[in-house]
């Protein structure tokens, strides 16, 4: 681990885990099972993959705006990723990831980064990340 | 930034630096418990979303749509329960999104126990909190319908985009739990599709290369959703080239696909949407920043896309997904009468549509000939359909979309027509001559 990038904190945290950059946009409604976190949706590139534990790269969010629900399960569930990496600006997920918080659920660090900084990141390596928003790997 | 909430097309790059949430002495008060407990916590999460969206003040909101009554979890019922046991009420009036089970005829959803007890709880803590028991996806079927210019804070994705765009409201997608806090504290952050810049389009889509036949057909608007929400995300569209007079089922029919194949939460149809008079207008004035000509082929290719298989038997029907309207039971009433299905024929609505159709014309009729009416839930959201899997026929873009993950059904998308030969036959049988 001797690169670093440096993101915007949404919810800030320490994590690590190997790194899971999804190969398509999601929906974790109807997309993600929260008791298992597998990637449900048979049409999702990544179908059969336990996002759980991981660095989960997600470079775009689709569909329905319960995915923060999903976000809350999981988390609720202990089948959550470790950490967020958003390629987007979006809110959806993270809210899940608020309320967990307000209901003092273990939650995960969330991580905005640019798209091409998303993409340089390496799959399936080992990667961490802290509180100031550095990507290490 | 387009879509507020959801902003799927914004570069990270563009993203400000995080403004600093001024509220007004009345906001700063429910903050500080002045409104309750639950009111509190709802405006900690309504800043911190605010925060993050990049919002500066918050906004009043008139009314608001709650998502968050459906059933994925008990943290979900955990929540609201906690706002009951902050003896948290709703600011402005508010309806409520389906829920996981059918109130009115309990046995249609084979839910396991825990589940339905908990999908109970989960919809009786939001009426403790004030909400209309309207159990509905399509509110402004049930005579919730904010006017033009007015904001509001509306969960359920086709709700959002049929408010937005055929209404002339302003709203965000307010997903599970936002929704509930804009309700308690009456106020959302002021940014993204409630500020009139982000409500112009930036892109044009050209249609003259479709035939005015598929046009006139109500199957082309799923499939045109379904194609906008893949090709624009979170972009606002205005539409160019279609009939003035669409029904507002079609225009329903559209939003609901598009917001379930990408994030949209606003589109304008040039000649028909209440913000879009002309093209010109629907741009604010501006250059469009791409114009896309729709295809014949990415037409067809889209229809091909939303089923997983195109012929054989099937094992069910399922339509009403946004909630199926009078106007919509009219129509199957006509097609279907003197037939008799051979397949389960599910139609979902809302209980204020099935109690304006039982003091009409009835829903006798339709029952003899093998449907069954589904209320305050729909078939992709909670179990409902026999269980083993087969093939679900459906002429809603949405479901066709959300089948396959959601019920472990394959499924096929044809016109309502189609879907109704289907069932008396027990196969699909679809007019393939308006796609060709």
């Amino acid at each position: 681990m001797d690169s670093n990038l440096v993101g915007r904190v949404l919810i800030p945290g320490n994590a690590a885990g190997p790194l899971f950059l999804l190969d398509s946009p999601i929906s974790f409604w109807g997309g993600v099972d929260p008791h298992t976190g597998v990637i449900s949706d048979p049409r999702h590139p990544n179908h059969g993959r336990k996002i759980s534990g991981t660095v989960l790269g997600v470079p775009a969010t689709i569909g329905s705006s319960s995915s923060s629900a999903i976000m809350l399960e999981l988390l609720r569930n202990g089948t959550a990723p470790a950490a967020l990496l958003l390629g987007i600006h979006e809110c959806i997920l993270v809210l899940g990831v608020i309320v967990a918080r307000e209901l003092g659920y273990p939650t995960i660090p969330v991580i905005e980064l640019a798209p091409a900084a998303l993409a340089r990141l390496p799959a399936d390596q080992p990667v961490s990340v802290t509180e100031q928003g550095s990507v290490l790997y | 930034m387009s879509g507020g909430l959801h902003c799927v097309g914004c570069p990270i790059d563009d993203i400000k630096e995080e403004k600093v949430v001024r509220l007004t002495a009345e906001e700063s008060a429910i903050a500080d418990g002045g409104a309750g407990e639950a009111a509190a916590m709802g405006m900690r999460i309504v800043v911190e979303m605010a925060r993050l969206m990049g919002a500066r003040e918050l906004i009043a909101i008139t009314s608001a749509h709650i998502d968050g009554c459906l059933y994925h979890g008990d943290g979900g019922v955990e929540f609201a329960e906690r706002l009951v046991a902050l003896r948290g009420r709703v600011a402005v009036p508010t309806t409520l999104n389906v829920g996981a089970l059918d109130l009115i005829t309990p046995k249609r959803v084979h839910s396991n126990p825990h589940q339905a007890t908990m999908a109970r709880r989960l919809m009786s803590a939001y009426v403790e909190l004030g909400c209309e028991p309207t159990w509905t996806c399509a509110p402004y079927q049930a005579g919730h319908r904010p006017s033009l210019g007015e904001h509001v804070a509306w969960g359920e994705s086709n709700a959002v985009a049929f408010a937005n765009s055929v209404l002339g409201a302003r709203t965000n997608r307010y997903g599970d739990f936002f929704d509930i806090c804009c309700a308690l504290t009456g106020c959302a952050p002021l940014v993204g599709l409630h500020l009139e810049i982000n409500r112009q389009a930036t892109v044009l889509v050209e249609t003259s290369a479709v035939s005015s036949r598929l046009k006139q057909a109500g199957e082309f608007y799923p499939v045109l959703g379904t194609w906008l929400g893949a090709t624009c995300g979170s972009e606002v569209a205005v539409i160019d080239g279609l009939p003035a007079d669409l029904p507002e089922d079609w225009l329903k029919a559209l939003g609901a696909a598009a917001s379930s194949s990408g994030a949209v939460g606003m589109f304008h149809i040039a000649g028909v949407t209440p913000e879009a008079p002309d093209v010109s207008t629907a741009l604010g004035g501006r250059v469009p920043r791409r114009t896309i000509s729709l295809t014949p082929e990415a037409v067809r290719a889209t229809r091909d896309r939303l089923s997983t298989v195109h012929g054989g038997r099937i094992d069910a029907v399922a339509v009403g997904s946004p909630h199926f309207s009078l106007a919509e039971f009219a129509q199957l009433e006509r097609i279907s009468s003197g037939r008799r299905f051979s397949v389960p024929f599910y139609v979902c609505t809302g209980r204020s549509t099935l109690e304006q159709l039982e003091s009409t014309t009835g829903s006798a009729g339709l029952v003899q000939r093998g449907v069954e009416i589904v209320v305050d839930t729909c078939v992709v959201v909670t179990p409902i359909l026999p269980s083993g899997g087969g093939v679900l026929m459906t002429s809603s873009g949405k479901f066709a979309h959300y089948t396959p993950a959601n019920t472990g059904y394959e499924v096929v998308y044809g016109s309502l027509e189609d879907c109704v030969a289907s069932a008396e036959a027990g196969c699909v049988i679809r007019d393939e001559s308006l796609w060709s």
